[in-house]
């Protein structure tokens, strides 16, 4: 069972209060996107054995939701970090690149 | 409000820990921007506490004031004063964003008191409930059997437990099932 | 036979004799007695039947890996099958029956699958049961279910209580013997906060029955002074009778303590479910001996050598009055010596290596034992006990050298580390050949959050087997565990220990090495799944391969013993079968639980009332009073309908309806979600929730709502409130509340974080009733305060203000076609409101109505219900909602999708209203058939049913469904299947039944 930070509360928070919420840094397609921006968007999802973003909700703590850098493989959890941005912070990519290099996730490397 | 009850209507389960419904009392749910000065001031004013920081709470009697997340604070104040707060924090924060909403009605707040409550809550929540973690003035969020909850503690023998309203029978059962079933003697204090 | 000696037992108390039964007799056995250690002074050596073949067994073992010695205990509502008697503490008045048997221990007729063994080879049910196909079903499959299972199913309710318990520590130590002891005291004297824990109801594990030294000392009285100094460590806590059951991710670990079970009337629970969240975790769990695979080495009286010499030192208790040793290593030696000591023979030491040498191999000599190198044991006579061995050459193939007569054989195949607790969360083990046994690999432990490992072995769990490495592994183990969890305060030096010096082990897998097949088929492995060296290689042969597969296939390892004996022999002849290293077969997963623990220490206290929350309305303890005939929504339970005495449910429901349509009603709408929404872009974020346009919906109105999925499907509905310029309330449905809530957070936190809306949850804030039907307004009057007239207050419009005593938001909604007010008041004043309602509405004919009531109203209405006419494939656009979508806007969550060519196809299966011929109800969900059959051979559908009732207003069966361009065929009627295999005719009509123009509503 993991155990995650919460970057809010700023305390080590067990899986069973949290909710995970799939990958982490999708762009939303709206109206006029293309079919093919629309599924990738809707349905198509990383699935790697390695380095992985995710969501979480921290449901039963604050109820805000954060993302994790996680290993998938080892469970190691590389970092976490607040929803509210566009990609990994470079400090937890850095972190991912001492660990696993050459390391690559979607259009982040 | 005369005709007014609490959840549980002051329900006791006597015993070497006692579960104690706490009756009737004040609650406002205060989203905002929780560095803004006026709105710091207007929940300190109203409470007589000092601001939290995250984890934490502050409070004495039945004002008080809780950190619920990095935008909302829950204050804790005399059941029959709500509307008057309300009012107050409408007008001191006229022109800001922020939300105020009367919740004195959807929550119930439960009383474990006692020599092993913290023995009690452990039972029930996930969390790291040993003196050295966790003590009076901190306040946390999180799972009490399977439904949600915030506690913080009023001394070293006694947390005051806060759920919602329509699971209030079924947190104050829990916890007088476990408090019932009595003492694990793990935490020392240490 | 076995008896009980007098000098001997040092855990059992000879002064207090405690009674129980076995099978029905009366025994007597001392406090500190085991039942198996009881049974065996009492003679008792038959103890239980296997599971296949019913060979009659004794115990083998006398601690956690047990396979043999299963009883049912106790009575009643404290009946438990499958106790394991060798970690069974004695209590008075314990009453134990034996298993698998039929129709007594002694004379079992299904023995006579013993006789059939040559019949009953491994995969036998694969291969026996496949044909003819219809007898699987009625004669193989019942009479396999009869003859399945170990023990007997409880009948009656548990009445013990359970309890879980949650704690964090720095480093929690399972195991209680030297090494764990080393450990906790390491850790704990540097200050980290230690939980130590051991299975057994003492400390000190072996070395108190094989007494080492210890830094100068025996070890017994090391192992006191270090529990005492421990005990008075604050931060260390130590729990007897408490099994490290699991390891999982992130420190995580499960622990069971058995608090009662020696003591069943003491107070408190039973077992404690111990969820651990551990900084490092210290598996100091020992070894485990494992048995040799020799004909008939399952007879009782075959012992594992150290099991042996625990019953004689712990409980004084021998087996019997001559053993033969039969081993592979040194250590058994101990048991011959003890043996000896305790003034019983020992005829012979069979020992499989031909050259031995050691401290133990001259003690034994001295006592003037017999040793017979290079030889073994072709086979134990005997028939429900051993009467004596065959020896043989251990090189040859059987042929038999001498005969011995003895009662008892103590055997030892060497020991395997209780490598289980390492392995679960993936700690990786290696071969070492040396001392022929699986150790865990330093190099590949498991690892944590951190990336770093969070599990150490130590001690004999460790692959040390001497007491010096075990002492210096032990407490090393605790040290780095406690620097790990950052505790470096400086402590002690490791306690030094020393024992005799032991020669090599020789690994034997089967004896004699050349066994022909009617040995080997008679040499068990699993002695409670009854798997012999035989059907390993069968499985070998027949082409089970993987060590995975070949388990499966023979069932070795699958008991409730979960192979703690028989793993790793069985592994050794697959993989000499297979011509291959042990380490190239591998060995089969390791799964918690370590040993099985009880269903409801799992469920601890959620059971009964406690099973799970219930969530009450403030007017619950009213309906549950009044006749409330409750149906779950969520965790919500709402009156279905309110029965009054001697009245069906149908009845009731009939009148709710009517009474409603034609008087007043009243219904319970609390669990409808309340969010409130505010900000300056809160308009701004509701446009971007619902399909409609919200920011326009002036002050003081209210508008119905309809949310999609970003893929385009219905989601919830509902009616939005504009209170104010800058803020909303959303009514959500009764199990949208907390999902919609976190559906909108959601989006403002994760896509639009610069909007500037906070929401809040007020769902349970407010006791919301439906004041419905012609007689509403006069009941309101009645009460007074607010003007609730149609001219103040009209249909689709909102107000605030007073009700009688009561503070109140009046909602002009309806959803059930009648003068309606949604009125809510604070939740604290709802039953005070709800009262008065009854008694203004006394007059008016007032009666609650439940949801089914609520239900058939929407129906005849033409009314959506999210969750009848939607199940998450269906668009707005299927329910003629078109109207409902804001064309104005560029954007709302759904709405790209919504241009996808299968969302606007126009053959999409769309809502109508259905009508019987004869007037009957449609059943529900039955599907519309069409000509022709699908690729299936399937016959094809044209729609289906989704709400149907009887409408006691129309006096017929009305129904909704969703039908292949539905709207264009108004006046056809189509057939619907029903589960008798009949077909039903209904007519497709407007899907509003009742009063269409709306008059009745808006007055």
């Amino acid at each position: 069972m993991l155990i995650l930070h919460c970057p809010y509360c700023g305390m080590d928070v067990d899986e069973t209060d949290l909710h995970a919420g799939g990958q982490a840094h999708l762009k939303r397609e709206g109206p006029g996107s293309s079919d093919e921006d629309f599924e990738d968007y809707l349905f198509l999802r990383e699935n790697p054995k390695g380095v992985h973003f995710e969501r979480w909700r921290h449901v039963y703590g604050c109820g805000k939701w954060f993302h994790a850098a996680r290993c998938t493989n080892t469970l190691e959890v590389f970092g976490t970090y607040p929803a509210q941005t566009l990609e990994p912070p470079q400090e937890i990519r850095d972190k991912i690149s001492g660990k696993r290099p050459g390391w690559s996730w979607g259009m982040f490397k | 409000m005369s005709n007014a009850v609490s959840a549980l209507q002051g329900k006791v389960a006597p015993g070497e820990v006692t579960i104690r419904e706490a009756g009737l009392r004040g609650m406002i749910t205060l989203r905002g921007d929780l560095s803004d000065k006026q709105i710091r001031r207007v929940c300190t004013d109203m409470t007589d506490q000092k601001f939290p920081e995250a984890g934490k709470a502050h409070c004495e009697g039945d004002k008080g004031i809780c950190w619920m997340s990095p935008d909302e604070v829950l204050l804790l104040v005399p059941y029959a004063e709500v509307n008057d707060h309300l009012t107050r924090i409408a007008v001191a924060l006229k022109g800001k964003h922020y939300l105020a909403e009367n919740v004195s009605d959807a929550r119930a707040l439960l009383y474990v008191e006692g020599e092993f409550a913290r023995e009690v809550m452990a039972k029930l929540a996930p969390v790291n409930l040993h003196p050295d973690t966790f003590g009076p003035g901190d306040f946390r969020r999180t799972r009490l059997g399977q439904v949600a909850a915030a506690f913080w503690m009023r001394d070293e023998d006694t947390f005051a437990v806060i759920c919602f309203r329509s699971v209030a029978g079924y947190a104050f059962d829990l916890l007088a099932a476990s408090a019932k079933a009595g003492a694990v003697g793990h935490f020392v204090e240490g | 036979m076995s008896t009980r000696l007098a000098d001997h037992g040092r855990l059992v108390n000879k002064n207090k004799a405690v009674s129980f039964t076995f099978n029905g007799k009366h025994l007597r056995g001392f406090e500190g007695d085991t039942l198996a250690s009881a049974l065996l002074a009492n003679d008792q050596m038959l103890v239980g039947r296997s599971f296949k073949y019913h060979r009659p067994r004794g115990v083998v073992a006398s601690g956690a890996e047990e396979p043999n010695g299963l009883v049912n205990l106790g009575k009643g509502a404290r009946f438990e099958p499958n106790q394991r008697m060798t970690t069974t503490e004695l209590f008075e008045g314990m009453t134990a029956t034996s298993q698998n048997h039929w129709p007594t221990l002694e004379f079992d007729v299904g023995a006579i699958n013993t006789a059939l063994a040559r019949f009953l080879p491994a995969g036998f049910y694969y291969k026996m049961f496949m044909f003819p196909r219809p007898f699987w079903k009625h004669v193989y499959e019942p009479f396999i279910r009869k003859s399945a299972g170990l023990g007997q199913a409880p009948k009656d309710r548990d009445e013990d209580t359970y309890e879980h318990f949650h704690t964090h520590v720095d480093v929690l130590v399972i195991g209680g013997g030297i090494a764990g002891l080393a450990a906790a005291h390491a850790a704990g004297e540097r200050g980290a906060r230690v939980l130590l824990m051991e299975q057994t109801t003492h400390w000190g594990g072996r070395a108190a029955v094989d007494t080492p030294e210890i830094d100068g000392q025996p070890a017994p009285e090391w192992i006191n002074s270090t529990v005492q100094a421990i005990e008075n460590m604050q931060n260390v806590d130590m729990r007897l009778r408490c099994t490290g059951a699991g390891v999982y991710d992130h420190g995580y670990a499960l622990a069971y303590e058995r608090l009662t079970d020696h003591a069943p009337d003491a107070e408190g629970p039973r077992h404690r479910l111990w969820r651990i969240r551990a900084k490092q975790i210290i598996t100091a769990t020992g070894a485990i001996e494992r048995p040799l695979s020799f004909a008939a080495n399952d007879l009782p009286g075959v012992l594992l050598a150290s099991a042996v010499r625990d019953y004689v030192v712990n409980y004084g208790a021998s087996i019997g009055d001559r053993t033969v040793v039969v081993t592979n290593n040194d250590d058994a030696y101990r048991t011959a010596i003890t043996l000896k000591q305790a003034g019983l023979e020992v005829p012979v030491i069979v020992d499989a290596r031909t050259q031995v040498e050691g401290d133990l191999i001259d003690r034994a000599r001295a006592l003037g034992i017999r040793i017979e190198t290079g030889k073994g044991i072709a086979k134990v006579k005997g028939g429900k006990r051993v009467t004596g061995v065959a020896l043989c050459a251990q090189a040859g193939e059987g042929a038999v050298i001498e005969e011995i007569d003895c009662d008892c054989v103590a055997m030892s195949g060497g020991w395997s580390p209780v490598v289980h607790l390492w392995s679960h969360c993936g700690g990786k083990l290696n071969w070492d050949a040396e001392q022929a046994m699986f150790r865990p690999d330093p190099e590949r432990p498991p690892t944590s959050h951190d990336g770093a490992a969070f599990v150490a072995t130590a001690g004999t769990a460790n692959g040390h087997l001497f007491t010096a490495e075990v002492m210096g592994d032990g407490w090393a183990a605790g040290r780095a565990a406690a620097k790990a969890a950052s505790h470096m305060t400086r402590g002690g030096e490791a306690p030094l220990g020393q024992d005799a010096a032991e020669g090599p082990i020789s690994p034997v897998w089967l004896m004699p090495q050349g066994a022909s097949h009617a040995l080997r088929s008679k040499a068990w492995l699993d002695f409670q799944n009854d798997v012999k060296v035989s059907d390993v290689q069968l499985a070998a042969q027949e082409g089970f391969e993987s060590v995975e597969h070949a388990k499966r296939y023979t069932t070795l390892g699958m008991a409730t013993d979960q192979g703690k004996l028989s793993n790793i022999n069985g592994l050794a002849i697959l993989s000499q079968s297979l011509n291959d290293d042990i380490p190239n077969v591998g060995t089969t997963t390791f799964r918690p639980p370590y040993t099985p623990i009880s269903m409801a220490s799992i469920a601890g206290v959620a059971r009964d009332d406690l099973f799970q929350p219930i969530r009450k309305t403030p007017i619950s303890d009213w309906a549950n009073d009044n006749g409330a005939d409750n149906e779950p929504v969520g965790q919500w339970r709402r009156p279905y309908a309110y029965l009054r005495p001697g009245e069906s449910v149908e009845d009731a429901v009939n009148r709710e309806v009517k009474n409603t349509r034609e008087n007043f009603g009243l219904l319970d709408a609390s669990t409808l979600g309340k969010l409130i929404v505010k900000g300056p872009d809160a308009g701004k974020f509701l446009d971007m929730m619902y399909t409609n346009m919200m920011s326009t919906l002036p002050i003081g109105k209210c508008r119905y709502g309809l949310m999609c999925s970003e893929n385009g499907f219905l989601v919830d509905d509902g009616v939005v409130v504009r209170m104010a310029e800058d803020t909303w309330l959303c009514h959500t449905t009764t199990g949208g509340a907390e999902r919609i809530h976190a559906h909108m957070e959601d989006w403002l936190q994760c896509e639009w974080w610069d909007w500037k809306v906070y929401v809040a949850n007020v769902t349970e804030q407010y006791a919301q009733i439906a004041v419905v039907g012609p007689n509403a307004r006069k009941v309101l009057r009645k009460l007074g305060g607010m003007d609730v007239s149609a001219e103040v207050l009209p249909f689709m419009q909102w107000a605030e203000g007073r009700i009688g005593d009561f503070d109140a938001r009046v909602f002009r909604i309806s959803f059930s076609g009648e003068l309606s007010y949604e009125i809510a008041v604070p939740a604290g004043q709802g039953r005070a409101f709800w009262d008065a309602l009854l008694e203004a509405g006394e007059e008016f004919g007032v009666m609650p109505y439940g949801t089914e009531a609520l239900h058939i109203m929407r129906a005849e209405k033409g009314f959506i219900m999210i969750g009848d006419e939607t199940d998450g494939t269906v668009i707005p656009q299927d329910l003629n909602l078109q109207w409902a979508l804001s064309k104005k806007k560029e954007d709302y969550l759904g709405k790209r999708a919504h241009e996808r060519s299968h969302m606007a196809d126009p053959g999409r299966w769309k809502l109508v209203g259905l009508e019987t011929e004869d007037g009957s109800v449609l059943p529900d969900g039955a599907y519309a058939i069409a000509s022709g059959t699908n690729e299936n051979g399937q016959r094809n559908t044209q729609g289906r049913v989704t709400s149907t009732y009887y409408s006691p207003t129309l006096e017929k069966g009305i129904a909704m469904g969703l039908v292949h361009k539905g709207p264009d065929r108004m006046g056809e009627v189509i057939e619907f299947n029903k589960v008798d295999g009949t077909t039903i005719r209904a007519k497709i009509v407007d899907p509003v039944f009742y009063d269409k123009e709306g008059e009745k509503q808006n007055v």
